[in-house]
């Protein structure tokens, strides 16, 4: 097995152009595991982790653009405060020591349903951006996530980083795991509100064969919330908006739960998260108009 | 006249009731002790291990031929090759060390690699072709007996039954209720792993991290057709064992290798393999009927108990002996009927682990207890109170408890202590769910339980249990230094220390060696049954006592504590070793499970806090106190040490661990989804150390290791329930149990 170690991304790119087959590394708590279970046996690596462009995050056009080498003990210190959503997934992701090898770029590549980000990446708009030696290519996160584990990369190329809001509304992120710490998900729930564009995001992890939006929820909320004049929330919608959750997911029975519990236990993240994001929104408010 | 140890020992620092260092403690803490898996040879080849991945299937045949051309590739082992008995086993000799026409559990060893690289040995393995008849597996231990039989002697390995007083009883208030205790497994962090080196009289060196030396030296030598005297072990680095380590894993194969292929051989199991490769707890079912009248006091307790021993026997017979001699817990009552049997199934192989057979049943008779109070509207702490043993009570099998059984003050200990305030800020860590933000509070209520076991010290039954130790002196450089020589394992609890403890305290000697653990000397006996201190340590004890008694005759009539001792040694090297047993103890009865069976009796209790997520089924263990009665604390801090971990195991039980199968495979072989308590699992603990002494025991001590997993179990799932007003009769408690989806 070749162990390749570009400087830059630019000989990143042209090395994937000529070995499609290597397999990136990035922090590796993925690739090493499945190296080490013998999963996988590429002919190549190809380690990221010398590419500084990768471990940097800016602002572009408003937006922030986030390296896919960030690791997460990076997100959670630097960017808690702009892109809470992020940082909150980022916080469950295993231990320290994950979590400081760990990227967002790696969670994007394994692309797991069982990944933390990605609930987070769906109901904030992220745009995944993906480059090759053929260019680049700009990825909505929900065409981003096409199976198990399968993502919408082509052989060639590699993930450069993710695109945020900047400025985004409330967002919050909740896993339910069968211990309190280093635990793989049941199911997750994310929830952004975008008061801009009066609209709502929310996506499920970890309960269907890939993350994903949950649809009907969100314009099921957006059409009851009322923005301009906000008040607390009837019980009856956030219950409502529980079940609508509950029902984007189609969950298995597995080793970690069953599909039932999944479902129950989306409606009630559903349900507390929303109290938890209107209520930010709501300290908003009153915060501007103090 | 001899010299009080005391008199000797009081100008040396680190002796019994200090917490010294350990000897290994900062080369552990820093990462650079060898342990097992660091094991080296110039020359070696590595080893591995071709298993059945059918839970039962016969083998119509196995053909090498492939896997023999792999280049790098030394030998391809089959049982055929074994030189020796095919048969091992603790109790009975009914499992193969390389399967023969059947496979009776998934993971079961069918063929060995031995080759230049793990890599090759790996690749050679894949090409081994064996060719399986698929069996419809037993799985259902309830069902087990009646079932197609896994053995000659068909699938119930044991019934032990025990009668006390009346057999036909009747009292004012009866609960019962059928409970079930999962599949837990040690998950000890170091994994199987040893090195075989062949030796040039025919025999093998094999270092090698286990439990017991010697009884893998006679198990070893029996399947390589050896005497013992060719078959030498040495003790490797063991990274935990809880009893995982008492059957052999690797040790023949390895052997089996270096002797053929004449090369050492270095074996070890990955993660994966590790949980193939060792016995776990029995999974249980219980049927119970408590009898009491109506103020709480117990009439009658009866049992139907199922463990499930899995394909092999293992210890699973001695594992049944106790389920059944402590199934009432430690109450008073004069009426018992228990019957409790151990099951051949196509399961994973079952054995010891920490508690065996006493937290099984120990689950099921404190929820039993809640359920009696709750029932006649008594708190659960007083009726435990009301029915609790004490010194001179009499256990179900007629036995005498002739020592410390401060079971109503260990109830009150931990029911005294303060309880935790409800936090008023939110901190996530604090909560169910922990940091993945799930609750801020929503959901969560409070409830408290508490529980109180009885585990056994040391073997019981009759069995000759006993332990070598050796102790010399001599002056090095000018000092007078010890040295002891033991076979017993250390595995990380600290009988290194213990021992130099018992030295200096005994000889006066600072300076304490401890040589390797072998078998060049006798047997030490299991570090299992909570009995190393007290037996090794009573071996080291009476050991020392005997060179004392040698510097007393030099002294020629002057007392020690006056002369200098390095003088009086001089050029002399004064070295005795010494069997030590405990008191002998009887084997029951085979009808009414009556007699003196077990040596000695140790009791904990807990207090569990816990908060409940009701709607998600999360549990955040807020505290989990304990009182424990050790006799004497010969080292504190190892002592907090046991309690904590076994407490922590305990916890691990009630609300995550669990091996789960299908049909006789194994879902969960990874720590992935094989749950182990994490720091935000596990709370900080409040402990009460009582030393009533024992006066049996050396120094007074009382085992200390066992009984602290045993009550932490039943209170946790006790404090769920008072959390959540539900049932919970089975172990881990799910949150789909919580939550009833
Ligand atoms: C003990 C442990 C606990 C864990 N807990 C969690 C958890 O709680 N939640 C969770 O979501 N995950 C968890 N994981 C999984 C893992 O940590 C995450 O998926 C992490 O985000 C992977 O990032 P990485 O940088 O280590 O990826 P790597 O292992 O380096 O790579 C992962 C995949 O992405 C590809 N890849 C990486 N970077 C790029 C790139 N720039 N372009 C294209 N492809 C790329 C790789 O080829 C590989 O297929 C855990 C893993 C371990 C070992």
């Amino acid at each position: 097995m070749d162990f390749l170690r570009p400087d830059t991304f630019a000989e990143a790119l042209a090395v994937k152009a000529e070995r499609p087959d290597a397999v990136p590394i990035a922090g590796g708590t993925d690739v090493m595991v499945e190296l080490n279970f013998d999963h996988r046996r590429p002919s190549a690596l190809l380690d990221l982790t010398r590419i500084a462009e990768l471990r940097e995050w800016t602002t572009v056009d408003g937006r922030l653009r986030v390296g896919s080498g960030v690791p997460y003990t990076r997100i959670i210190e630097q960017l808690g405060a702009q892109l809470p959503g992020l940082a909150m997934a980022s916080r469950t992701v295993g231990s320290p020591q994950i979590r400081n090898r760990g990227t967002v770029g790696g969670n994007l590549g394994a692309a797991s349903p069982a990944g933390d980000t990605h609930p987070v990446l769906l109901a904030g708009d992220a745009v995944i951006e993906v480059a090759s030696t053929r260019g680049t290519r700009m990825i909505p996160a929900a065409e981003f996530y096409l199976g198990v584990k399968r993502n919408a990369l082509e052989p060639d190329e590699l993930i450069a980083a993710v695109h945020l809001n900047a400025t985004p509304g409330p967002e919050q992120f909740a896993k339910v795991g069968t211990r309190n710490a280093m635990v793989i998900a049941v199911c997750s729930f994310a929830i952004a509100l975008h008061p801009a564009e009066k609209r709502v995001g929310a996506a499920v992890g970890s309960a269907a064969p890939t993350p994903r939006r949950a649809t009907a929820a969100e314009e099921f909320l957006a059409g009851e919330l009322d923005w301009a004049a906000p008040e607390p929330l009837l019980d009856s919608v956030k219950r409502r908006f529980g079940e609508l959750v509950a029902e984007a997911a189609s969950p298995i029975d597995d080793v970690r739960g069953s599909a039932a519990y999944r479902k129950h236990a989306l409606a009630v993240l559903a349900r507390r998260t929303l109290g938890w994001a209107w209520q930010d929104h709501l300290g908003k408010e009153a915060r501007e108009c103090a | 006249m001899s010299l009080t140890p005391a008199e000797l020992s009081s100008s040396v620092a680190g002796g019994i009731g200090a917490s010294p260092q350990r000897p290994d403690g900062n080369l552990k803490v820093r990462g650079e002790f060898a342990y097992a898996s660091d094991l080296w040879h110039e020359d070696m080849i590595w080893g591995s291990t071709l298993r059945s991945p059918h839970p039962y299937a016969r083998i119509v045949s196995i053909d090498l031929t492939e896997a023999l051309k792999v280049p790098g590739v030394h030998a391809v082992l089959t049982h055929q090759d074994v030189p020796g008995s095919n048969l091992y086993g603790l109790e009975h000799k009914d499992q193969p060390v390389l399967a023969v026409d059947v496979v009776r559990y998934q993971g079961e060893a069918v063929a060995l690699v031995g080759a230049d690289h793990p890599e090759t040995a790996t690749r050679a393995m894949k090409r081994i072709k064996v060719e399986y008849e698929v069996l419809e597996p037993v799985v259902d231990m309830e069902t087990a007996a009646d079932d197609t039989p896994l053995h000659p002697g068909g699938n119930l390995v044991r019934h032990v039954p025990i009668r006390r007083g009346d057999q036909s009883p009747t009292a004012d208030v009866v609960v019962s209720g059928r409970y079930e205790v999962g599949m837990q497994d040690q998950a000890f962090l170091g994994p199987e792993s040893g090195l075989a080196v062949p030796a040039e009289d025919g025999g093998v060196d094999l270092y090698i991290a286990t439990q017991w030396l010697h009884v893998d030296q006679g198990q070893v030598a029996s399947a390589l057709g050896m005497p013992l005297d060719k078959v030498r072990l040495t003790l490797s680095g063991v990274g935990g064992a809880f009893g995982g380590r008492e059957d052999l894993s690797m040790q023949v194969h390895a052997c089996m290798l270096a002797l053929h292929t004449r090369k050492p051989v270095k074996m070890v199991y990955n993660r994966e393999e590790s949980f193939y490769g060792h016995v776990h707890r029995h999974p249980a079912v219980l049927h119970y009927e408590h009898g009491a009248t109506r103020d709480g006091k117990l009439v009658y307790v009866k049992a139907r108990i199922f463990l499930d021993g899995g394909a092999y026997a293992s210890s699973t017979g001695a594992v049944v002996a106790n389920a059944a001699t402590l199934g009432v817990g430690p109450y008073e009552v004069d009426n018992v009927t228990i019957d409790c049997y151990g099951l051949y199934t196509n399961n994973p192989p079952c054995g010891a682990m920490r508690g065996f057979g006493a937290v099984q049943a120990g689950f099921a008779y404190e929820s039993q207890m809640d359920k009696l109070a709750e029932k006649l509207g008594l708190d659960p702490v007083d009726v435990r109170i009301a029915n609790a043993m004490t010194e001179g009570s009499v256990m179900p099998t007629g036995q005498v408890v002739d020592s410390a059984a401060p079971v109503a003050q260990l109830l009150k200990l931990v029911k005294d202590k303060p309880l935790p305030p409800v936090s008023t800020t939110l901190d996530l860590r604090s909560m169910p769910g922990g940091v993945s933000n799930t609750t801020h509070g929503e959901g969560v209520v409070r409830g408290i339980g508490y529980a109180v076991g009885i585990k056994n010290v040391c073997f019981s039954e009759g069995y000759d249990d006993y332990s070598t130790a050796r102790v010399r002196v001599q002056v090095i450089g000018g000092e007078l230094v010890a040295l002891a020589h033991t076979a017993a394992c250390e595995v990380g609890q600290g009988l290194v220390t213990i021992m130099q403890q018992i030295v200096r305290t005994e000889l006066g000697v600072q300076r304490v060696t401890i040589l390797p653990m072998d078998t060049s000397i006798g047997n030490g006996g299991s570090t299992s049954a909570s009995r190393q201190t007290y037996v090794t340590g009573g071996a080291v004890k009476a050991a020392c006592a005997a060179v004392r008694d040698k510097l007393t005759k030099l002294a020629g009539g002057r007392e020690l504590s006056e002369v200098d001792l390095a003088d009086l040694v001089g050029d002399d090297v004064i070295d005795e070793t010494v069997e030590w047993r405990h008191r002998a103890t009887e084997p029951l009865d085979p009808e009414t499970g009556q007699g003196n069976a077990h040596v000695q009796y140790g009791f904990a209790a807990h207090r569990a806090v816990v908060d409940v997520d009701v709607e998600l089924g999360l549990v955040k263990v807020v505290e989990l106190d304990c009182a424990q009665d050790v006799g004497n604390a010969l080292n504190p801090q190892a002592v907090l040490g046991q309690i904590q971990g076994g407490s922590a195991q305990g916890l691990g039980l009630a609300v995550m661990e669990e091996i789960q199968t299908v049909g006789g495979k194994v879902r969960n072989p990874s720590f992935t989804d094989y749950l182990i308590p994490t720091v935000l699992d596990m709370p900080p603990m409040s402990i009460d150390v009582l030393e009533l002494a024992d006066p049996n025991a050396p120094y007074g001590v009382r085992g200390v290791g066992e009984p602290p997993t045993i009550s932490s179990t039943p209170a946790v799932v006790a404090a769920i329930r008072a959390a959540t007003g539900l049932a919970l009769t089975r172990v881990p408690v799910r949150p789909e149990h919580i939550t009833q989806t």
